[in-house]
């Protein structure tokens, strides 16, 4: 009881500082705190293998493509020329039309009556309940034509990716960019020999 | 189950709006993405606290094609981030010759 409202404590304030973070590093931090928050709260919801995924893609593949994609573009020290801050104008209408939403949200779920839990073990054993095993039979034996739709998403992402990034250079092109690089190279050997 | 599913329902719609309102306000794209993510994680948490009160996993398969699907917009997005806004145009690994012998 004690741990979910600390962990909600985490989770909140970790979401706030992502998006009011300065540097985008720091946003990243922040959500690598949400995330594994998140993970620790999966475990008291007996989803032990979302968990753990949680971990993994998120923390692990996700949150370092995005350090990467930082480190790349160098944002961590100049902003982006995003033209000029929209900030003051937007925040008013933002924040009305946030608060209608999240009051109106809070409002249906005091009101209406949620569907009443199934007793204990009518649809599933609570002992083995989100273990891995659990996790793994219904994937491979129920749920096999989502599973198989997840790959179909992945293989479409991967295409998306190819075709976005595999920008060609021409041959000219090509051949200058080499030519630079080869005369660099030169410059430093023979800065190195001198000193 | 000692947390009523209430709290669950209130803490997602939270953070949700807290990635709503990163959305609408900050210009940076990469903030921007975040925010969808924490978007994602709402929904997931949702999917897995109601798995967990009626004690039935397709909740969590649901949740686990939320993460793959994620996982590819992340890609996606940081893929168009990266075409829009590269400094130099051509990064080329080829031209990084300096371990060559």
């Amino acid at each position: 009881m004690i741990a979910f409202w600390v962990l909600a404590a985490i989770l909140i304030a970790s979401a706030v500082w992502t998006i009011a973070a300065k540097k985008p590093v720091y946003s990243v931090v922040a959500l690598l705190l949400n995330f594994a928050t998140l993970a620790v709260l999966y475990v008291t919801l007996s989803a032990e293998f979302l968990a753990v995924i949680q971990i993994i893609v998120y923390s692990g593949a996700i949150l370092v493509l995005f350090v990467f994609v930082i480190a790349l573009l160098g944002s961590g020290v100049a902003p982006f020329p995003t033209g000029p801050n929209r900030l003051p104008k937007i925040w008013l209408p933002a924040g009305i039309f946030t608060l209608a939403a999240f009051g109106f949200l809070i409002y249906a779920v005091s009101t209406v009556k949620m569907a009443a839990a199934p007793a204990t073990g009518a649809v599933g054993n609570a002992d083995v309940f989100g273990s891995v095993a659990d996790f793994g039979k219904a994937l491979f034996t129920v749920q096999l034509l989502p599973f198989e739709a997840t790959g179909l998403v992945l293989m479409v992402a991967v295409i998306g990716v190819i075709t976005l990034g595999g920008e060609q250079m021409s041959d000219a092109e090509a051949q200058q960019s080499r030519m630079r690089a080869d005369r660099a190279v030169r410059e430093a050997i023979l800065r190195e020999g001198k000193g | 189950m000692s947390i009523p599913i209430n709290d669950y329902v209130t803490l997602a719609s939270v953070i949700f709006f807290i990635g709503v309102i990163g959305v609408i306000v900050r210009r940076n794209p990469l903030i921007m993405l975040m925010s969808v993510e924490l978007m994602f994680n709402a929904a997931n948490l949702l999917l897995i606290a109601y798995a967990r009160l009626w004690l039935h996993n397709v909740g969590h398969i649901f949740a686990f094609i939320v993460i793959t699907v994620a996982a590819a917009e992340a890609a996606i997005g940081l893929a168009i981030v990266v075409t829009t806004f590269r400094p130099e145009k051509y990064v080329d690994v080829d031209d990084i010759r300096t371990l060559h012998g």
